[in-house]
């Protein structure tokens, strides 16, 4: 692979992974505990969709067929997707839904933080404004983790559970693939280990506190988003989320 | 309008001479123009048509998250989704505002959401129909926010100093949620399919006679108004109101290159407003009473969120006692 696909395939990854998150937060539009929370979960997902334009249109440029950032994310069908096996698992109840975001926010925070310094300017650019926005993400996912975990006896159950349920999912975030070395070679994305070492510590320090047990580092893994094997969920969201493109493809004003 | 049929508790009003000397200075200076504030002394009758009102309102803000919801995750681009997504989190931002505003006179959130859940309290009856194509995001913002912006432009001049200061904030933020939707539906009308311009016509067919019943029965149909009108909680008659909205919409409509379901609508050259046709009182009625469309599932999916919410909360709390604990152990 050279490296200008490795960028782009890369590019795909991050805008897909944010939009992914965010259309599952869309998901949940009149449905949160607390009208404060309901605020604050629309709040991330549009900074997630928000983000995903940027790397979408700056992906759009560099593979240059044709399709803008709206070709991309409504478009491609399941298997052209990129993004997390994580971000695509369903809300399920707020321990999931919060435990899913924790475990994405640390993986985004540390992965923009890199990119900042990225030797590509446009990544550099925009890793810098979203990063801004991920390190309040983090904030927020990590206190509630906190919350449910140390909270009643009830919260702290659910919570555990959702740890265990999500972290085979976990795996993906931080094992790199050929793409993510050469971006790391080419300094353009960041260091694999660094990053695993990273998300571990910030990870184990917020469940601890938080009295969770996380799972165990051999466990095993569910993989392959990044290379668009993904879980039964991604079709249906894309179902939801393409409808009008699919079912007006004539259609080229909105 | 987001409140609509509020109860005053008054059957008639009272002259000056027949109130007591608190009530008489309190309605001097409503009359003099002087704000209301949470620590003044006011009427009781008065405390509770406000709460009454602002808890409508907010309601109505967090009910009307529901009809966006069902196509937020269906946006066409991505500029319209994070627009809708924008606009949703505003509407959530007014509710926690009003329902702060609606607190300063004494009453609880909580237990007014309660109300609501229960179904003994009222929000805007527009959001009890459904959203059924893409152009409703539209038509919702053009027709539903700008009927509440005729509404809540005159309550910014209202007597009780937080509704009002709090209607200063929405309003622009309403005004920008009105443009966009008008933008929404120009641009399929201008640029889109015949499919797409079907689908705007569709929803303004849908969504017309329940925005002009947004302001409520006429005037002489509406026995609390005038308890309301006197203190200065409403500034206009819901009449007025209605007719302000249609002189200023249907320009904007005919602009589109849509019509109204209405064959009787048409300029007045001698009143100098649009005539229009009788509006289907029945159906209003029936939506308030809980026949509309959708507002079993509205109702239920709010009381949802709520109770299968109830541990979150509850973990909320108990976690940041054990943190005060923590703090004053150390």
């Amino acid at each position: 692979m050279t490296q200008a696909e490795a960028l782009k395939e890369y590019l795909l990854r991050l805008a897909d992974s944010d939009m992914i998150l965010g259309q599952r937060l869309c998901e949940l539009c009149g449905k949160a505990p607390a009208l404060e929370e309901e605020m604050a979960l629309m709040n991330v997902a549009l900074d997630l969709v928000g983000q995903a334009r940027n790397w979408y249109e700056y992906a759009a440029e560099l593979i240059d067929d044709g399709r803008d950032a709206d070709k991309l994310a409504f478009r491609r069908d399941a298997h052209n997707y990129r993004n997390l096996l994580l971000t695509e698992q369903p809300n399920e109840d707020y321990a999931v839904t919060m435990g899913r975001q924790f475990f994405f926010d640390v993986w985004h925070y540390f992965t923009l933080k890199s990119l900042t310094e990225s030797s590509d300017e446009r990544i550099a650019g925009i890793a810098a404004k979203a990063l801004k926005e991920a390190t309040y993400h983090l904030r927020r996912s990590s206190e509630w983790v906190k919350r449910l975990g140390d909270g009643t006896e009830e919260s702290h159950k659910r919570m555990q559970d959702a740890v265990d349920i999500l972290w085979r999912f976990t795996g993906e975030l931080i094992t790199p693939d050929d793409t993510d070395r050469a971006l790391a070679e080419a300094g353009i994305g960041p260091d694999p280990d660094q990053l695993a070492k990273d998300w571990r510590g910030m990870v184990n320090e917020v469940l601890t506190q938080a009295t969770l047990t996380p799972g165990a580092e051999d466990a095993w893994m569910y993989m392959g988003g990044k290379h668009g094997e993904h879980t039964e969920h991604l079709g249906f969201i894309l179902a939801e989320m393409q409808f009008l493109q699919r079912a007006y493809p004539d259609a080229t004003t909105w | 309008m987001y409140a609509q049929l509020v109860e005053t508790g008054a059957k008639r009003l009272k002259t000056l001479e027949e109130m007591s000397p608190e009530e008489r200075e309190f309605q001097e200076k409503i009359d003099a123009e002087t704000k209301i504030e949470p620590k003044n002394w006011m009427p009781e009758g008065y405390r509770k048509t406000l709460v009454r009102q602002i808890s409508q309102h907010a309601h109505s803000e967090v009910v009307g998250m529901l009809p966006e919801g069902n196509w937020v995750t269906r946006a066409p681009t991505l500029k319209r989704k994070l627009q809708l997504m924008a606009k949703i989190q505003d509407e959530a931002g007014h509710g926690l505002y009003l329902y702060s505003a609606m607190e300063t006179l004494g009453a609880d959130r909580d237990e007014e959401i309660e109300k609501l859940h229960q179904g003994k309290a009222k929000y805007s009856s527009i959001f009890n129909y459904p959203t059924l194509n893409w152009a409703d995001m539209g038509a919702v913002g053009w027709l539903v926010d700008g009927a509440a912006i005729v509404n809540q432009v005159v309550l910014q001049r209202t007597s009780y100093g937080p509704y009002s200061r709090a209607m200063v904030r929405i309003c622009k933020e309403e005004s920008f949620h009105q443009r966009q939707g008008y933008q929404i539906l120009l641009d399929m009308m201008r640029e889109g399919t015949d499919e797409q311009k079907a689908m705007v016509q569709d929803a303004i067919n849908r969504l017309w006679w329940p925005a002009l019943m947004m302001f409520g029965p006429h005037d002489d149909e509406s026995p609390n108004s005038q308890q309301s009108m006197a203190w200065k909680i409403k500034r206009k008659s819901n009449d007025e109101l209605r007719q302000m909205f249609i002189d200023q919409t249907v320009p904007q409509l005919e602009f589109l290159g849509c019509t109204a379901p209405d064959p009787d609508l048409k300029w007045n050259e001698e009143t100098g407003h649009y005539d229009f046709g009788d509006i289907n009182w029945q159906e209003f009625y029936d939506v308030l009473k809980g026949n509309g469309p959708c507002n079993r599932e509205r109702i239920k999916t709010r009381k949802n969120a709520i109770d299968e919410g109830a541990w979150v909360r509850e973990a909320a709390v108990a976690y940041a006692k054990k943190q005060k604990q923590r703090a004053q152990a150390a």
